[in-house]
């Protein structure tokens, strides 16, 4: 039941899709069934795979430092004002830079590689978590870290049996806002600096005005989050939060 | 086993420092329950703390009978369970597990019916029970109790001294129990200390007639009036 209501809006979208397509008859509309079928050729080519693993594998690497650094960053701005002071107008700053700005120039001052693309998506995202881990740290409940105390647990266990779990809210907030965002930061990296990946592959597409490349690779790039969101995010997210 | 000495403690307020203890003198021998009794704001939570260890910027000393801080368990005003662990689990969190101690904790204190459910579905009664367990639950030889039963309907309140009274008979350990009702203290300790609206200081020693120890709270309270 929960699956067909979720599905039901999609295939009447494809299906208004096939149909407005089939109306219109333009080269730059092409029906669903035309993506769908250029879809299964770049599979079997072996082109779709190897551009979607290292468009993972970006978004991957650059969403782990994002969520590391940043959620050390937020928790020490949280707790020690002077940290926080110091730092705010540096996180408010970069949290507003362009993500287009922060990926040139690091390209053009640090060059053109894996680990400058990776640190330039990851700089877009870092300020976002960090602020909404700060939240967070501000919020939590001292009385349970008194008792803690009190009851001689040491540091390891205070992370993670009081401290942690009191940020999962914020984390999760922060992890799903971060990757819908390094999702489309890493497409803009690859275009600009990479000679493979989804974002590369819609370069192209779009040098070639070939519409129907640029819907069957966003397509399949759409299917993956999605399938990242129900399979990791949700359930994760569902069991942290068990006990409420 | 404990000499508490504190010439003085302030906390920050607007306009400059406030002291909140200062002068205070207070001894506890091995397994006695001695009642700290005073108006609410004159610095007891503060002294618990103190002496908990949770607060170490003050003037004065905390001195220990063999030179080691005991094995503390804290029962704080508010139940302070984390509520993403079942009753439990955060009996279990606390002492290296003893899984029959547990147990028997939970059913000495009526909680074994609770123990797997989490604490937003307790009822303040109850948490407060849990609270007691977990303290009782790392083998004290202290336990420090801040206004334990506050804010609980009077029949509530009994019970949980009741269960409290109960656990000291089969775990006997030395106890501080922070109160602001006279007759709660009378029926819980073998002694009470009355301390002085803030800064706090021992005004009055009071001592709980043997006979009369634990015996209720109408004991208590008749104790009490005579004693005042």
């Amino acid at each position: 039941m929960g699956w067909a209501a979720r599905l039901l809006p999609v295939l009447v979208l494809f299906a208004v899709w096939e149909l407005a397509a089939r109306l219109i008859g333009s080269r730059l509309f092409p029906p669903a069934s035309t993506v769908i079928a250029a879809l299964g050729q770049e599979a079997a080519s072996g082109h779709l795979l190897h551009n979607l693993g290292v468009t993972l594998a970006r978004v991957a690497a650059a969403f782990a430092v994002a969520m590391v650094l940043g959620t050390g960053l937020g928790v020490a701005m949280g707790r020690w004002r002077r940290v926080d002071r110091a730092l705010d107008s540096l996180v408010t700053g970069l949290l507003n830079l362009p993500a287009l700005v922060g990926i040139v120039l690091i390209y053009v001052w640090f060059g053109l590689s894996e680990a400058t693309a990776i640190a330039a998506v990851a700089l877009n995202k870092l300020p976002s978590t960090a602020v909404t881990v700060r939240e967070g740290a501000r919020a939590l409940d001292q009385g349970l870290i008194d008792m803690a105390h009190s009851f001689r647990m040491g540091r390891g266990a205070i992370l993670r049996h009081v401290v942690l779990p009191q940020l999962y809210p914020y984390l999760f907030g922060a992890a799903r806002s971060g990757l819908a965002l390094i999702w489309k930061i890493v497409l803009v990296a690859e275009l600009l600096g990479r000679s493979d990946g989804v974002g590369f592959q819609i370069q192209v597409y779009f040098q070639l005005f070939d519409v129907t490349g640029i819907l069957a690779y966003t397509l399949a790039f759409i299917v993956v989050v999605q399938v990242i969101e129900w399979l990791a995010l949700q359930p994760l997210e569902r069991r942290a939060n068990l006990w409420r | 086993m404990l000499d508490v000495e504190i010439a003085r403690k302030a906390v920050p307020a607007r306009g400059g420092p406030r002291t909140v203890i200062e002068g205070l003198r207070l001894t506890l021998a091995r397994e006695e329950i001695v009642a700290l009794v005073g108006p609410s704001g004159c610095g007891k939570t503060t002294l618990l703390r103190i002496i908990g260890g949770l607060d170490t910027r003050y003037e004065g000393a905390i001195t220990w009978a063999e030179g080691v801080r005991p094995r503390i368990g804290t029962v704080f005003q508010e139940p302070r369970l984390l509520p993403w662990r079942t009753v439990r689990q955060n009996i279990a969190l606390v002492r290296p597990p003893n899984p029959a101690e547990a147990e028997s904790l939970l059913a000495l204190l009526g909680l074994a019916p609770y123990a797997d459910l989490h604490p937003p579905a307790l009822s303040l009664g109850m948490a407060r029970r849990a609270a007691i367990a977990r303290a009782f639950a790392v083998e004290p030889t202290l336990l420090l109790l801040d206004e334990p039963f506050v804010s609980l309907d009077p029949a509530m309140a009994e019970q949980g001294r009741a269960v409290l009274a109960t656990a000291w008979r089969t775990r006997r350990c030395a106890a501080l129990l922070v109160t602001h009702d006279l007759a709660e203290a009378a029926s819980l300790a073998d002694r009470i200390l009355l301390l002085s609206e803030g800064p706090a200081r021992v005004v009055r020693e009071l001592v709980v007639p043997e006979g009369s120890r634990r015996r209720g709270i109408a004991e208590g309270a008749r104790v009490a009036a005579a004693l005042t």
